[in-house]
């Protein structure tokens, strides 16, 4: 039926129930993230419009690995071999580390280091909102992906989980503006809290004194603290120190040493309290996948737990520091 | 709304959502135009007793999840956006295409203004100028989307419902 005279009062009186429904729906979003069932609903219809924004990059990639000539295929195994004999032999290192900082930790009767697992998975080629910094992983809650799970790259600490949908998930760059990380720097063990600043090339570090032992080019790791990111994976370096004399608090930048905007492969991070499935679910691909992040993973974080071996040795001071940062992590 | 209608406009809709997702070099990022708020309103123009608020409170929905902001901020200003459209809609469609453009641009800055607004109140309001390029682009636009979209209507046949 065609009328010539539309139904004013109906649209009108269906913008207002609208208008009332958003501020509804936009508390509740906020306030109490009660949502999710709707968010994960809704983000079935964009599924496929992702995959298919995605699909020319997924088939270059796949080009690329199908199509490269022998020569090169060669010369990338000759590389990969020798890094790997490499890393075979921090990780010798790491191992007696390793055991020493447990034996250590026994005889202070401190909580023992929990292990982490890993995944890998690939940030699906989608812009999302220009002044945020989220990135879209393509695995999801039936890859056992939880809300607030660490996300690392090969450099470092990279992101975090906000939103988990079936097949896919949604996650928050350190460097936005609403993140922050708690951290520690490496040579002193000070303790901070990284802030994102919306750039991917700096971050803030707030509330420091003007006293305190801090240099350029310090590292900073994760401390732990807080209990959503695993301790002493490697976050930033300190890039500026800016001591004006007037203010409180010194204002020092770091930069991050992800690869925020260029890596594509990510490792998602299970610490301890959750339970990554049952490898026998999961598809055959997966599993490889698994395998090699696991070295991937353990090759990254070489540097930083060697590092955190050194400290055990130095002084065993240092240590109940660090089983009581455990302690408070796990209390929260 | 017959299915050849629906299929039409969702799969118009279908490809602006492609648009809106689609990775673009760092410098063209601040300039993306608003696409699925675009392909609405010519469709609140033109199927004036189909396509209302509430279908454009829904799409505004499904934009807040791929956007990752709170729920009900894009469909709060796309549905209002669409509201006025619906409403002007036979005083939108005698102007000449110029004109339709200066009017989108207010329309487009309308609903960036009720997004940034929600943005300031949750903490995360972007500090730049360039936040209102969209709405810029989209109106420069809407005289070559605008006749895109007739011709697609047009060449799958169907009337503009009076």
């Amino acid at each position: 039926m065609q009328t010539l005279f539309l139904r004013g009062p109906s649209a009108t009186l269906r913008m207002v129930i609208l208008v009332l429904l958003s501020l509804a729906v936009m508390t509740v979003d906020h306030r109490w993230k009660h949502l999710d069932a709707v968010r994960n609903t809704l983000s079935y219809l964009l599924y496929p419009v992702e995959y298919l924004v995605d699909l020319p990059i997924r088939l270059y990639y796949w080009g690329e690995e199908n199509l490269s000539s022998q020569r090169d295929l060669i010369s990338e195994n000759q590389q990969l071999k020798d890094m790997q004999l490499q890393n075979r032999v921090q990780l010798q290192k790491l191992d007696i580390l390793e055991k020493e900082n447990e034996r250590l930790r026994k005889l202070l009767s401190a909580t023992p280091k929990t292990t982490e697992d890993h995944l890998i998975a690939e940030i699906v080629a989608v812009d999302v909102d220009p002044y945020r910094h989220f990135i879209v992983l393509n695995k999801g809650s039936s890859d056992g992906v939880y809300k607030g799970q660490p996300i690392i790259d090969a450099h470092g600490v990279m992101a975090q989980v906000v939103y988990v949908n079936a097949l896919s998930s949604t996650a928050m760059l350190i460097s936005d503006v609403s993140h922050a990380i708690p951290v520690q720097i490496d040579r002193t063990g000070l303790r901070s809290v990284a802030f994102g600043t919306g750039q991917t090339d700096h971050l803030d570090l707030k509330h420091i004194p003007h006293n305190a032992d801090i240099r350029v080019g310090d590292k900073l790791i994760s401390s732990g603290l807080g209990g959503r990111f695993p301790r002493h994976y490697p976050v930033a370096m300190i890039t500026k120190i800016d001591r004006n004399t007037g203010e409180t608090f010194i204002e020092v930048r770091a930069e991050p040493l992800a690869q925020l905007d260029t890596s594509r492969e990510v490792l998602l991070v299970w610490t301890h309290g959750h339970e990554k499935p049952m490898p026998g679910l999961e598809e055959p691909v997966d599993q490889t996948d698994e395998q090699s992040g696991e070295t991937d993973a353990d090759t990254g974080a070489a540097d930083t737990d060697a590092d955190a071996g050194e400290a055990v040795k130095e002084t065993a001071e240092e240590v109940t520091e660090e089983a009581t940062g455990e302690a408070v992590d796990d209390s929260e | 709304m017959t299915a050849s209608n629906f299929k039409i406009a969702g799969t118009t809709l279908f490809v602006a959502f492609m648009l809106t997702i689609m990775p673009l070099p760092e410098w063209m990022v601040e300039f993306r135009p608003d696409w699925v708020t675009l392909v609405l309103i010519y469709w609140a123009m033109a199927l004036p007793t189909r396509m209302g608020v509430t279908i454009a409170w829904l799409t505004g929905l499904i934009l807040d999840v791929s956007h990752g902001a709170i729920l009900g901020q894009h469909a709060l200003g796309l549905m209002l956006v669409i509201y006025i459209v619906h409403i002007q809609h036979q005083r939108l469609r005698v102007v000449s295409l110029i004109q339709q453009a200066i009017v989108i641009f207010f329309l487009l800055l309308l609903k960036q203004l009720i997004v940034l607004w929600v943005s300031g109140i949750v903490g995360h309001a972007p500090d730049t100028w360039l936040y209102f390029m969209p709405t810029l682009t989209g109106a420069l636009l809407w005289p070559w989307i605008y006749i895109i979209m007739r011709d697609i209507r047009r060449k799958f046949g169907y009337r503009v419902s009076y």
